[in-house]
């Protein structure tokens, strides 16, 4: 992390590009000067030694398992036999389609996508 | 019938002995929501039809004189990011305005198999993201104590439904505090189980390691039957849990005598109200007299709970949030002429400012050269957190804090500064990113009349204890 943490123009224009999201000329300085709070904030957790503590991704690799058994064996719970034959109840097409925006029945219609 | 503090029992075993019909209970609760929903907010979509079928079944198996299941007839109401099929889910959002879900939440899916009626979708912080309730992309939610002041958030009208007796339980959702805030600043109990008791399938992701479904009620009892009928393994989640569930109902009666319960000097230093301290050492105080031993732990990563949890969370809503591009369901700009700009438009125009600054800070904390200082950072101090608690549980069998450090405030009041916002989070947050359970009971009420919560967190699927502590502590409180 940066000693200074701060963000700049281009740091917002770069990761609204990353986020799909085009902020308007009135968001970006807001977004600048949000961003640059919290993260200035959220930099205090460099007070903390973290060199031999392993990252926690998540809980239910911990609690809730079999702390006997390793790796993936703990999930054995969670695993589901393939189907070799024909398929799994799935959701039907029209079903899926029911929300498009944009569909000519059979698939989902999208802009060109054009060449920049 | 009277509709106001009802219980699900009470409410059930009218439609069993047919001292009212279910559809007339569930008008009753339409007719409150019509004349005093209006100034509160808290409903987005009402469900009558699915609401008057149901209730035509219950009322069917009580006229054979059959047994109703558990929440036979009992009129409920759902947090927006809860997807009901072929009722319209928005997640508070305009991106989903005219979403209708093809299928439900596991967890709404196990109420009606269990009888409940469910009478419409509760409004909520866009995407879950809030503590007010005033992020809603529709309408804020106003606290139906004190009609000036939020609810809390982000899960704002499932706590108010309830608290205005326009819902008998309702469901929401918490990732950082979102069921136990606004249940405490709207005065009624509300239940986040541990990580993994309850499915998550057909909650709308904002953070999948954060996550959770839980019950807000009038009472405990209520709390506890609502998670006995939802948690267990589903096979549509893999994160959920094999792990038995205890009739939690039953055990409620266990009694509390000998519990050790730990109170952390990090949750009662500076920054907790006066009235909030005075209130919860209150409480404290009465779970001594009902025999428990109170002994002095120290939680002390609590500090960096927020930072750690404001990168983890908006990483992980970062990646979630991806899938609204205008593709294949919610809003599509109509500004869009080439791919991108269908992407770009459309996220812009159809999610509100608190959603669009959550998702650039978690971009920028996932970004190459950011990863390892942002995102692997706060899951180390994830690490350091959750050994807090375990070690904590060494000692103690629960943990007694503040569920907020202030009653409600007002709406607007913190609206301006996100990082205030935030901060509203500070004693709910740990328990997501450990997984622990937490529940907010009521216990008192400040001099101007404002609901104060107290919070029990409990080990990893010790939902029991929390239970048996906050329904001995309401007994006792009266």
């Amino acid at each position: 992390m940066s000693a200074s943490g701060k963000v700049t123009d281009k740091d917002v224009a770069y990761v609204a590009e990353l986020a799909n999201l085009e902020l308007t000329e009135e968001e970006k300085p807001r977004m600048l000067r949000d961003l640059n709070s919290i993260l200035g904030y959220i930099d205090r957790l460099n007070e903390l030694d973290t060199k031999d503590v392993p990252p926690m991704a998540q809980v239910s690799d911990r609690f809730g398992v079999d702390p006997n058994k390793a790796g993936s064996e703990r999930f054995e719970y969670a695993r589901r036999e393939d189907v070799t034959e024909g398929l799994r109840k799935s959701l039907p097409h029209d079903t899926a389609l029911a929300n498009a925006p944009e569909s000519d029945g059979t698939f989902f219609k999208v802009p060109k996508v054009i060449e920049k | 019938m009277d509709v106001k503090n009802l219980t699900i029992a009470n409410a059930r075993s009218a439609v069993q002995e047919r001292k009212t019909s279910a559809a007339a209970l569930a008008e009753s609760f339409y007719t409150k929501i019509a004349s005093d929903d209006p100034k509160i907010g808290a409903y987005l979509t009402l469900s009558k039809d699915r609401a008057l079928e149901q209730a035509a079944r219950m009322d069917a198996l009580a006229a054979k004189g059959e047994t109703l299941p558990p929440l036979g007839g009992v009129p409920v109401g759902i947090k927006d990011v809860l997807v009901t099929r072929g009722l319209r889910t928005t997640a508070g959002s305009k991106i989903l305005e005219s979403y209708i879900p093809p299928n439900d939440c596991t967890a709404v899916a196990r109420l009606e198999v269990a009888g409940a009626v469910i009478l419409g979708k509760l409004n909520c912080d866009e995407f879950a993201m809030g503590s007010s309730n005033e992020n809603s992309a529709y309408k804020p939610v106003r606290n139906p104590r004190d009609l000036e002041r939020v609810p809390g958030g982000s899960s704002g009208g499932s706590a108010a439904a309830v608290a205005a007796g326009m819902a008998v339980a309702t469901l929401g959702s918490d990732t950082g505090g979102s069921i136990r805030q606004p249940a405490s600043f709207c005065g009624v109990v509300g239940l986040k189980p541990t990580y993994g008791r309850v499915s998550r399938y057909g909650l709308i992701a904002f953070a999948s390691s954060l996550d959770h479904i839980g019950p807000f009620a009038n009472t405990v009892e209520d709390a506890a039957l609502v998670l006995r009928t939802m948690a267990g393994r589903d096979p549509m989640d893999s994160t959920s849990a094999d792990v038995p569930v205890p009739d939690y109902v039953a055990e409620l009666g266990k009694g509390v005598r000998g519990l050790r319960i730990g109170v952390a000097k990090e949750y009662f230093a500076e920054g907790l109200d006066t009235e909030v301290r005075a209130s919860v050492e209150a409480a404290i105080q009465t779970l001594a007299s009902l025999g428990c031993e109170v002994v002095p732990v120290s939680l002390p990563h609590t500090e960096y709970a927020i930072p750690a949890y404001y990168i983890v969370a908006t990483a992980e809503a970062s990646a979630n949030l991806a899938r609204f591009d205008g593709v294949r369901y919610g809003l599509r700009s109509k500004e869009a002429r080439t791919l991108s700009d269908m992407y770009r438009k459309t996220r812009d125009e159809g999610f509100g400012p608190e959603v669009k600054r959550r998702i650039m800070l978690g971009t920028y904390a996932l970004s190459t050269g950011y990863y390892d200082a942002y995102y692997l950072k706060a899951q180390r101090v994830r690490t350091l957190l959750t050994r807090d608690f375990e070690n904590a549980f060494q000692k103690v069998d629960a943990i007694v804090t503040p569920t907020s450090p202030t009653a409600a405030f007002k709406l607007g009041e913190k609206s301006d500064d996100p990082l205030a916002m935030y901060l509203a989070d500070i004693y709910t947050v740990t328990a997501n990113l450990a997984g622990i359970p937490g529940i907010s009971v009521p216990c008192g009420d400040t001099k101007s009349g404002l609901p104060i919560g107290l919070q029990i967190f409990g080990r990893h699927f010790d939902e029991s204890t929390i239970l048996r502590l906050a329904h001995a502590y309401e007994q006792a409180r009266g």
